[in-house]
């Protein structure tokens, strides 16, 4: 029973769904870090991941190709993205409710999509693993880091490109100082809106992958409301890591992991409350939010819409 | 500058905004609030017919299915009863600013808090009504206050982001009464705690046929009593005690709320902890008058999130909430119908962002001026 878990072919499982289910966590909270970096809460994560699951899946099924799925999705978050730039930056609305709004349309929309277009429940035969010749073959190691597919593979890699971007280029560094004092940008010729609508519309594509993952890289399938909060969580994860992309990785791959521990304890049958073992990470994200906070700051101007001083 | 004025003289139109200094007119909000629904319900209708759908067979379906004859003009006001409490405590946090999205993991947690008590048992079935329902009301608003104590409590003493937690909190407590569920109270393995006796329910409007036919097959029950009951008192809090003018003034102004010596985080506590209070009572009266048993997460159905925009839309008035929230509570009935569905959430998603986009013309006038450019 409980010593199952232990065995070294559960523990391999285990560790290569974690590595693989972090993925729509990390394309979304990479994508949410920009925008609040930039100072703008995002909370329409979860109705971009929808939608974009939804046009991915049903894209991808109808042309046969997955790329053109992708593209699709992207293009949809970009989308809401705009939608969403327009109302923050130019309209100056109250991001943590309109946010909402967002995902609720998302919510809705993507569901109403899926009942009128698809008439019956179909899956799909998503991106296939790639095995990495070589380092695939190695005992453990090889299932859990090297036979994943393109998906899971670009979405690690977006971290350090993510990292790189943001402290070590010009454009990050206007995306930061927009985000801690956009008056003192604005006076130095960076334009607020532009760098907001830039970071808003990055983040709303990277949310559109985030649910083809789910979609057309991982499940397969397209279900009403299948994204079940991992948007929402994806924004945790951006206060989680800090506002820094490793912090965020690690907030993500510890979700994962205990997602992961918990279907497999489903499946050997192991008599812990699966319950209790998913409202962990929660608690742990409140904590860590409490002991962090004296530490880390939020970007000074997260969720204060700018106003020119005329 | 002035030799290039001349050069460059040209009369155009041009938009432009002005901050309103005045306070508009009384009716102006409602008319903006109004725009805001009706640009957001052509939207919708917009989306619907990218879906395929036909926009009009939509709209003139929930107006039928939710106000079509009394039976479905009760089960409306059926829906409507939890966003009326859901929307007031999103009124109350709101009011001060504080961003209380929790509301339905509140209300998750007062059904849980009100069924513990028949369940556990804390009192037995055959206990009177009228020791069962205040009973089962208190622990519903106490594990709802709870619920909202602690993002409060976060935020006022380590300054925790409250949409966040708030928001983790919903998920926790969704697992919370899942293994509650589940585990402890399952009637036969199935996601869903025995039936209340009698005496935990809240009467509905048919229980009262024999002497009143007309009431026969209608659903409306005590809640809705509560809901109003809330509305009059939170109504009379916020506009005529001393605490309410507290929390207007922090929520319009906290720099004068300190000056003034009001203590801001004592305030932030209590204003959660009312605000989770009253979400706790809506998911007591759920299951007392609705459900009679206590079920899976979903029971919130997303409740709290349409209390956010019910709050907004009644510009925060604990009284307009209660006409608003019988409005959601058509165009969610009529969703359990129409075909294909989604499209309510479609619907409330759009409304709230319209709404929230339109407070802009609240604070800003847009002119069309005729101007000479320079």
């Amino acid at each position: 029973m409980i010593q199952d878990l232990f065995s070294v072919t559960v523990l391999i499982g285990i560790l290569a769904s974690g590595i693989r289910l972090a993925t729509p966590y990390l394309y979304a909270a990479i994508g949410e870090t920009f925008s609040q970096r930039s100072g703008v809460l995002n909370l329409g994560v979860e109705g971009q991941m929808l939608l974009g699951a939804f046009a991915a899946f049903y894209v991808s099924l109808r042309t046969g190709n997955l790329w053109l799925g992708l593209l699709t999705a992207m293009l949809v978050g970009a989308v809401m993205g705009l939608a969403m730039a327009y109302v923050t930056v130019n309209l100056q609305a109250q991001q943590g409710i309109s946010g909402i709004g967002f995902y609720l349309f998302g919510l809705g929309m993507s569901d109403l999509l899926f009942q009128k277009l698809m008439p019956t429940v179909e899956t799909i035969r998503g991106f296939p693993r790639i095995y990495i010749p070589g380092l695939s073959d190695i005992p453990g190691i090889g299932e859990i880091f090297f036979s994943q597919n393109i998906l899971v593979y670009s979405a690690y890699l977006l971290v350090p490109v993510a990292w790189f971007v943001l402290n070590k280029t010009t454009l990050g560094l206007k995306i930061r100082a927009v985000g801690e004092n956009p008056d003192a940008a604005d006076s130095l010729g960076v334009s607020v809106a532009r760098v907001r609508y830039f970071t808003i519309i990055l983040g709303g594509t990277l949310s559109g992958i985030a649910g083809a993952s789910l979609s057309i890289a991982l499940l397969n399938v397209f279900q009403q409301n299948m994204t079940s909060g991992a948007g929402f969580i994806a924004v945790a994860l951006v206060y989680f890591g800090a506002w820094r992309p490793i912090g965020v990785l690690g907030g993500a791959l510890l979700f994962s992991m205990v997602n992961a521990l918990q279907l497999w304890v489903q499946v050997l049958n192991i008599p812990i409350e699966p319950e209790i073992a998913v409202m962990m990470p929660y608690v742990l994200t409140i904590l860590v939010l409490v002991a962090t906070v004296s530490r880390v700051r939020a970007p000074s101007a997260l969720t204060k819409p700018f106003e020119r001083e005329n | 500058m002035a030799e290039s004025t001349l050069a460059k003289k040209r009369t155009s139109w041009r938009i432009k905004l002005e901050p309103r200094l005045d306070e508009p007119p009384a009716w102006y909000p409602a008319m903006v609030s109004l725009g805001a629904v009706v640009v957001a319900l052509i939207l919708g209708g917009v989306m619907i017919s990218v879906a395929g759908g036909d926009p009009f067979l939509s709209y003139a379906h929930i107006a039928r299915a939710s106000f079509g004859d009394i039976g479905v003009l009760s089960d409306t006001i059926v829906k409507a009863t939890p966003i009326i409490l859901t929307a007031l405590a999103c009124s109350v946090a709101f009011r001060m600013k504080l961003w209380n999205i929790g509301a339905e993991g509140q209300f998750i947690m007062g059904a849980w808090g009100a069924s513990a008590i028949v369940l556990a048992p804390v009192l037995p079935a055959e206990t009177s009504r009228w020791l069962f329902i205040p009973v089962m009301a208190l622990a519903g608003i106490a594990a709802g206050a709870a619920w909202g104590f602690v993002p409060g409590y976060l935020k006022a003493k380590f300054n925790v982001n409250e949409i966040i937690s708030s928001l983790m909190l919903n998920y926790i407590a969704i697992s919370w009464v899942n293994y509650w569920v589940f585990a402890v109270w399952t009637e036969g393995g199935f996601q869903m705690s025995p039936k209340f006796p009698v005496g935990a329910s809240l009467p509905r409007l048919s229980e009262y046929a024999d002497s009143f036919p007309v009431l026969r097959g209608l659903t409306t029950h005590g809640g809705l009593l509560f809901g109003i009951a809330a509305a009059i008192i939170l109504w009379f809090i916020v506009y005529r005690s001393r605490w309410g003018y507290e929390i207007r003034l922090i929520g319009d102004n906290p720099r004068a709320a300190n000056y003034a010596g009001i203590n801001i985080a004592r305030n932030t506590i209590l204003v959660m902890a009312l605000s989770g209070a009253l979400a706790g009572l809506g998911g007591m009266s759920e299951v007392a008058g609705v459900v009679r048993r206590l079920q899976t997460a979903p029971i919130a159905a997303g409740y709290g999130f349409t209390g956010i925009i019910v709050a907004w839309l009644a510009k925060l008035n604990p009284l307009v909430i209660i006409l608003v929230s019988i409005l959601f509570g058509a165009l969610i009935l009529a969703g359990r119908e129409i075909q294909p569905s989604g499209i309510p959430k479609m619907i409330q998603g759009t409304i709230l962002v319209c709404l929230i986009a339109s407070d802009f013309f609240l604070r800003y006038r847009v002119r069309i001026v005729k101007g000479v450019e320079e």
